[in-house]
């Protein structure tokens, strides 16, 4: 049994590895050193692929490869290839906007054309390994079949009725979550901030919001359609039909699929945070860091808490052992939590420090498996048998 | 022969080496020689110039013989001795962020 932890940085990526016990680590990198690496995750279908998103305010965006586990890395395509009709193909760096680019609420309130940035998220397929999802910025949704040769645009939820009211968070309008049903073929879920929740059931050919029970207190429609800074959504594969959020303002429960949504806050110190878990032996069992918005974004109390519920949101216990008590004044960032699929449960989560914590035990001790990285932009785990 | 050098982050990225050496057919114009770069090293492309637009990516900048050539239209001829390969044609990352 191996576990790997995928660590993005604003100045590159490492890799953590320790056996099932999850005690001693070996760290390795950085990779793509300099780079902001917003996001890595391995494929469920293949624990060698490894997708790594690795962006620039220079360079802009580079999609790199392992078909190793991460000891070597490619840029897949690498640019323009000459085809058997002498046409270029095969540019695993280009991310192009299917049609008419159509326009999005900028912060002004007015209408500013679609235009790419950068990959926050990656997400394997489930059986796939030459198949990812890119969720992107400015918001869109793109997949490559190929490996990363070539990324395509799935361009119904762009050019979703709803988007010309879609408007950026202070992150910017980036689609960061994904969520592939490991029970309903075709459906997968996806969350952009400032515009909420959508799900497919047809594989991203339509599109529907499913933000019924969010509020925002910068809203005063409570029943607008989209327009919600959803943070973060998580799903359990043994029960698929619930999924957790965590709002700008609000951790939130949904037990049909993304139809309702219901505050599940009582017990936390504040309802703003960025990550949420959900244990992978238990789907009543999450996990939030809760985050003070009005004195920057820190952890309330300048104490560093996770935490946990064991009933699905009923009642919340702050986590604390091994965990900074005082003085502390990082933030965790919507994509730097995970688990692995240990039993009892591990629980990984970066910080803006560039700390990572590993808990072993479900969330009850924590301890630093690094100290000193850069700050942590997203961490993912595989369990590879 | 054409020289060019190119930012660390990209010579890592791209494996060019710290000056890349390209036959450039005249007229030798900016157009001209990062055609030729990405040609040579495909990982460059969408790196220096936006994939589509191919205009020049907002923070980098390219300088030749103690000039800045950044806004110079693409298909401006370079100056000789780039031509000649006297002088390198230079990308440059502009110093920026912590």
């Amino acid at each position: 049994m191996k576990i790997r932890v995928l660590v993005g940085t604003k100045k590159g990526a490492f890799i953590l590895t320790s056996d099932g016990k999850r005690k001693s680590w070996k760290v390795s990198g950085p990779l793509f050193s300099g780079w902001e690496v917003y996001h890595m995750a391995g494929s469920p279908a293949d624990p060698d692929r490894i997708y790594a998103s690795q962006t620039s305010g220079w360079f802009g965006q580079v999609i790199q490869r392992s078909s190793d586990g991460g000891k070597t890395w490619e840029t897949p395509g690498g640019g323009p290839q000459k085809g058997p009709d002498g046409m270029p193909h095969g540019e695993s760096n280009k991310f192009v906007y299917e049609g008419a680019v159509g326009q999005h609420l900028f912060y002004d309130g007015k209408p500013r054309p679609w235009e790419f940035k950068r990959v926050w998220h990656l997400e394997p397929s489930l059986d796939d390994p030459d198949t990812c999802y890119a969720g992107v910025e400015d918001a869109a949704l793109f997949q490559t079949t190929d490996g990363a040769r070539t990324w395509k645009e799935l361009p119904a939820l762009r050019t979703h009725a709803t988007a010309p009211k879609w408007a950026p968070g202070a992150g910017g309008l980036c689609l960061h979550t994904i969520v592939l049903d490991r029970k309903v073929p075709g459906r997968m879920f996806v969350a952009i901030s400032a515009a909420g929740v959508f799900r497919s059931d047809d594989s991203g050919g339509s599109w529907r919001p499913m933000n019924k029970g969010l509020h925002s207190e910068y809203i005063p429609d409570k029943n607008a359609e989209v327009g919600y800074c959803v943070h973060k959504i998580v799903q359990h594969a043994a029960k698929p039909e619930v999924l957790y959020m965590q709002l700008h303002g609000g951790v939130l429960k949904s037990e049909d699929g993304g139809g309702q949504w219901k505050d599940i806050n009582k017990g936390l110190p504040n309802d703003f945070g960025f990550p949420i878990a959900v244990d992978a032996n238990d789907p009543d069992t999450v996990f939030v860091i809760p985050i003070d918005p009005e004195k920057g974004r820190i952890p309330p109390e300048a104490k560093l808490r996770v935490y946990r519920t064991q009933d699905g949101g009923r009642s919340w216990k702050a986590m604390t052992k091994g965990l900074p008590q005082e003085h502390c004044y990082v933030n965790v960032l919507r994509d730097a939590m995970a688990v692995d699929a240990l039993d009892p449960c591990g629980v990984y989560f970066g910080t803006t420090g560039g700390q990572v914590y590993r808990s072993a035990d479900g969330g009850d001790s924590w301890e630093p498996i690094v100290r000193d990285l850069p700050h942590v932009l997203s961490v993912s785990v595989q369990t590879i048998e | 022969m054409v020289r060019v050098i190119v930012p660390s982050f990209l010579r890592t990225l791209a494996k060019v080496p710290a000056e890349a050496e390209l036959e450039v057919a005249p007229p030798v114009t900016q157009r001209a020689v990062l055609d030729a770069l990405e040609a040579r090293y495909p990982a460059l492309c969408g790196t220096i110039r936006d994939h589509v637009t191919k205009e020049r990516r907002p923070l980098v900048r390219f300088y030749a013989c103690s000039e800045d050539l950044s806004n110079e239209p693409p298909d401006s001829k370079l100056p000789d001795d780039v031509a000649r390969g006297k002088e390198p044609f230079l990308v440059v990352a502009s110093i920026a962020g912590g």
